[in-house]
């Protein structure tokens, strides 16, 4: 009874819970297709490509055998009704495939099928068993793991007996199946279906859909996987690109914001910027955006940083959109940024090309390629606001969305300028992406006195504490400064303006300055003045106390003397009369004492 | 299983082209049989002996496909004289198989459609 339920757990997948019945897969090996499809194409299994002419439907499938016999040691079958094996091999040797090696080594086996209609007659009943013959042949001699089938849909062309060829095509895929053979098999878009002649009703298993657009006169190869039965994968459209190196699909780096974050801190290359920053810099791995008018600074500024990172020991890639490599490096001279130097050992890898050279998903291959190639640890991208001339805004917002989630979650520390158009409100970007980045420093132009000055300001920046200055930006030979401008009286002065302020200013602190000093002495001179009469008035007291305590002392001696006058007249006229008496009562005499 | 068979006249040579002919089958398939079987009326009623024909078995010797670029089984193929033609299927239908072998317009009026249609017919017949 438990084995009978297991079948039924099986038919209704749990939504998310794949992972209990994993689909076996087989990697492509072409980048981002094997992440959209998470893991590869259905092992033993057959896939649909399909797309209108030159969309790069064979180069998928013949991809897919390459790399197969490369990179995963499963040999391959390429059944071609198109091309010429020698046509193929021209095809691919521009991407450094060597298909003739492969062959030889017999990793791959090359079968030419060729269907001419007017060298056909058809007399009665007939089956397709000679293309079963050869497949199984071609499987036989590589011990072939994986085929391509490009493309299928000749044979319509081939033989007029739709019924006998729909049967033989149902019979093939099973064929395949059986063999468990990993199978592409290519098909030109139909006008409402998805091939044709309808080959997705045999294939149900797994649907890629490749798409060649123009939009105002560049393309974009655009790859979609329509249907992938039993698994989890990306729906939408992912711009891809074919190079030198193969096909490569972009993927949207966005669908999960699971980015490692760093406490770590980068500086600016401008120490002013530094202690507006909080003294240390951006952090590690973040996104900052440069905004401002023309001529505000915003080159200057992403130079000085990638200068510094540079004679850190650090890598840096810059993107340029707007001047040429030599061209930034000759300004940047005049400001004492020396980028020459840094390209020339490679630290700083400098790339410069116009945005309309490409449409705007090439723009993102091509810095994820750099990316890839450079390894570095930032990535300065000037200006992305022309980038707008390559696509539609909302484009460019997704692109730079995705470029800026790739960057991130790489840990690589991220700059893009931004040009704001004069009249434009300041704290906007075309783009809208302000919200994406964590750093947001605003360069504006501020007009008086005819003249222009640069200003500085930080209009944000996540996770840390930063300055809510306006810093004037002065480059000069030296290197750049930012200047806390004159704030006050509700003004806020910049060049000439702050220069002549601040003389004013001093001139007055001057004025009052001696004006201090002034009343000081004077207080001084007071003081003085008071002492010194003070030692008068003391003085003159003095004298008329002495004068005073002798004239006391003088009065005092009178005094006495005249008692003593008294007594002794008393004394006499007692002594002359009644001396006798006297001798009598002699405590009297002391009584009247 | 590889034959050739050479057709009856010897002095195939004093008469004009010989026209090479091959016959690729599927092992013993009633398809297969059926086109061999139709192909030997077929080239003794209407080619007088001035043929070489060839049957090749891919179940055998599978590489000989891709020489002749052969897909659809049973398919005959002529190689001789140019330009190649090819005629696939079990050959019921004589008319088409001389039509695909250019034979057709040799042969001359009123005996000629007479001919196919009651080749026609018998292999109809032979069918049923």
């Amino acid at each position: 009874m438990a084995k009978r339920a297991k079948p039924i757990e099986l038919e209704i997948p749990v939504d998310g819970d794949i992972s209990n019945t994993p689909l076996p897969k087989a990697r492509t090996g072409i980048s981002g297709l094997d992440e959209i499809s998470g893991g590869g194409l259905p092992r033993g299994r057959t896939t649909i490509v399909c797309g209108g002419p030159g969309c790069g439907k064979t180069m998928l499938g013949m991809e897919f055998l390459i790399r197969g016999a490369k990179e995963f040691n499963e040999p391959g079958v390429l059944v071609a009704f198109e091309e010429t094996p020698l046509e193929m091999e021209r095809n691919v040797a521009s991407l450094g495939f060597d298909l003739r090696g492969l062959v030889d080594r017999k990793k791959l086996f090359l079968d030419y099928v060729f269907v001419e209609p007017s060298e056909i007659q058809e007399t009665g009943d007939y089956d397709l068993e000679g293309l079963f013959i050869r497949l199984q042949h071609a499987v036989d001699l590589v011990g072939a793991k994986r085929v391509c089938l490009d493309t299928l849909e000749a044979l319509f062309s081939g033989f007029h007996n739709e019924g006998v060829l729909r049967a033989e095509l149902r019979r093939l895929f099973r064929w395949l199946k059986d063999r468990n053979l990993t199978t592409v098999i290519t098909a030109e878009k139909g006008e409402k279906t998805l091939t044709r002649h309808g080959l997705e009703e045999y294939v149900s298993d797994c649907v890629i859909l490749l798409d060649h657009r123009i939009r105002d006169q560049i393309s974009t190869r655009r790859l979609r996987i329509v249907k992938y039965r039993g698994t989890k994968h990306g729906a939408d459209e992912y711009p891809f690109l074919i190079d030198d190196r193969g096909m490569s699909v972009l993927p949207v780096t966005s669908l999960e914001m699971q980015h490692k974050v760093s406490d770590e801190r980068v500086p600016t290359g401008i120490a002013d910027l530094d202690e507006m920053l909080g003294g240390r810099g951006f952090y590690r791995g973040s996104s900052v955006l440069i905004s401002g008018t023309a001529g505000s600074g915003k080159t200057t500024m992403a130079a000085s940083f990638a200068e510094a990172a540079c004679s850190r020991g650090e890598r840096c890639l810059y993107v340029g959109f707007e001047e040429s490599v030599d061209q930034v490096a000759r300004n940047m001279r005049s400001v004492g940024v020396d980028l020459g130097k840094w390209t020339a050992n490679g630290l700083l890898a400098h790339e410069a090309w116009r945005p309309s050279q490409y449409g705007i998903e090439m723009h993102l291959l091509r810095i994820h390629k750099l990316v890839d190639a450079v390894q570095p640890q930032h990535v300065i991208v000037d200006p992305v606001t022309n980038l707008i001339n390559a696509s539609a805004e909302k484009e460019v917002y997704s692109m730079l969305m995705r470029l800026m989630d790739y960057l991130k979650s790489r840990q690589i520390t991220s700059i893009f300028t931004n040009l704001t158009q004069n009249g434009e409100a300041l704290e906007k970007t075309d783009l809208g992406v302000s919200s994406l980045t964590d750093t947001w420093i605003l360069c504006r132009d501020l007009e008086s006195n005819g003249e222009r000055n640069r200003c500085v300001y930080l209009l944000k920046s996540r996770g840390m504490q930063h300055s809510n200055q306006v810093r004037e930006f002065v480059m000069s030979r030296d290197g750049i400064r930012l200047i806390p401008p004159y704030v006050g009286a509700g003004l806020v002065l910049t060049g000439s303006a702050r220069v002549a302020q601040e003389a004013k200013e001093k001139a007055e602190a001057l004025v009052r300055a001696q004006d201090i000093e002034k009343k000081q002495e004077a207080l001084e001179r007071k003081r003085s003045a008071l002492e010194a009469q003070m030692k008068v008035m003391k003085m003159d007291f003095g004298a008329e106390e002495l004068e005073l305590e002798r004239i006391i002392a003088e009065q005092r001696t009178r005094e006495k003397q005249l008692q003593t006058e008294r007594e002794a007249m008393n004394r006499l006229r007692r002594g002359k009369a009644e001396l006798a008496a006297e001798s009598a009562a002699a405590g009297s005499a002391g009584e009247s004492k | 299983m590889k034959k050739k068979t050479k057709a009856n006249g010897k002095d195939s040579g004093n008469h004009g082209p010989v026209m090479q002919l091959r016959l690729y089958v599927a092992g013993q398939t009633p398809k297969s049989l059926a086109a061999m079987s139709n192909l030997k009326k077929i080239c003794s009623e209407h080619l007088d002996g001035t043929y070489e024909l060839e049957v090749i078995d891919l179940m055998k010797n599978p590489q000989l496909a891709q020489g002749d670029q052969i897909l659809a089984i049973p398919t005959l193929v002529r190689n001789l004289p140019v330009p190649i033609r090819k005629i696939i299927g079990d050959l019921s239908n004589v008319d088409r198989v001389l039509v695909g072998l250019d034979l057709r317009g040799q042969e001359r009026g009123q005996k000629d459609s007479a001919s196919s249609l009651s080749s026609s017919r018998k292999s109809i017949g032979a069918k049923v």
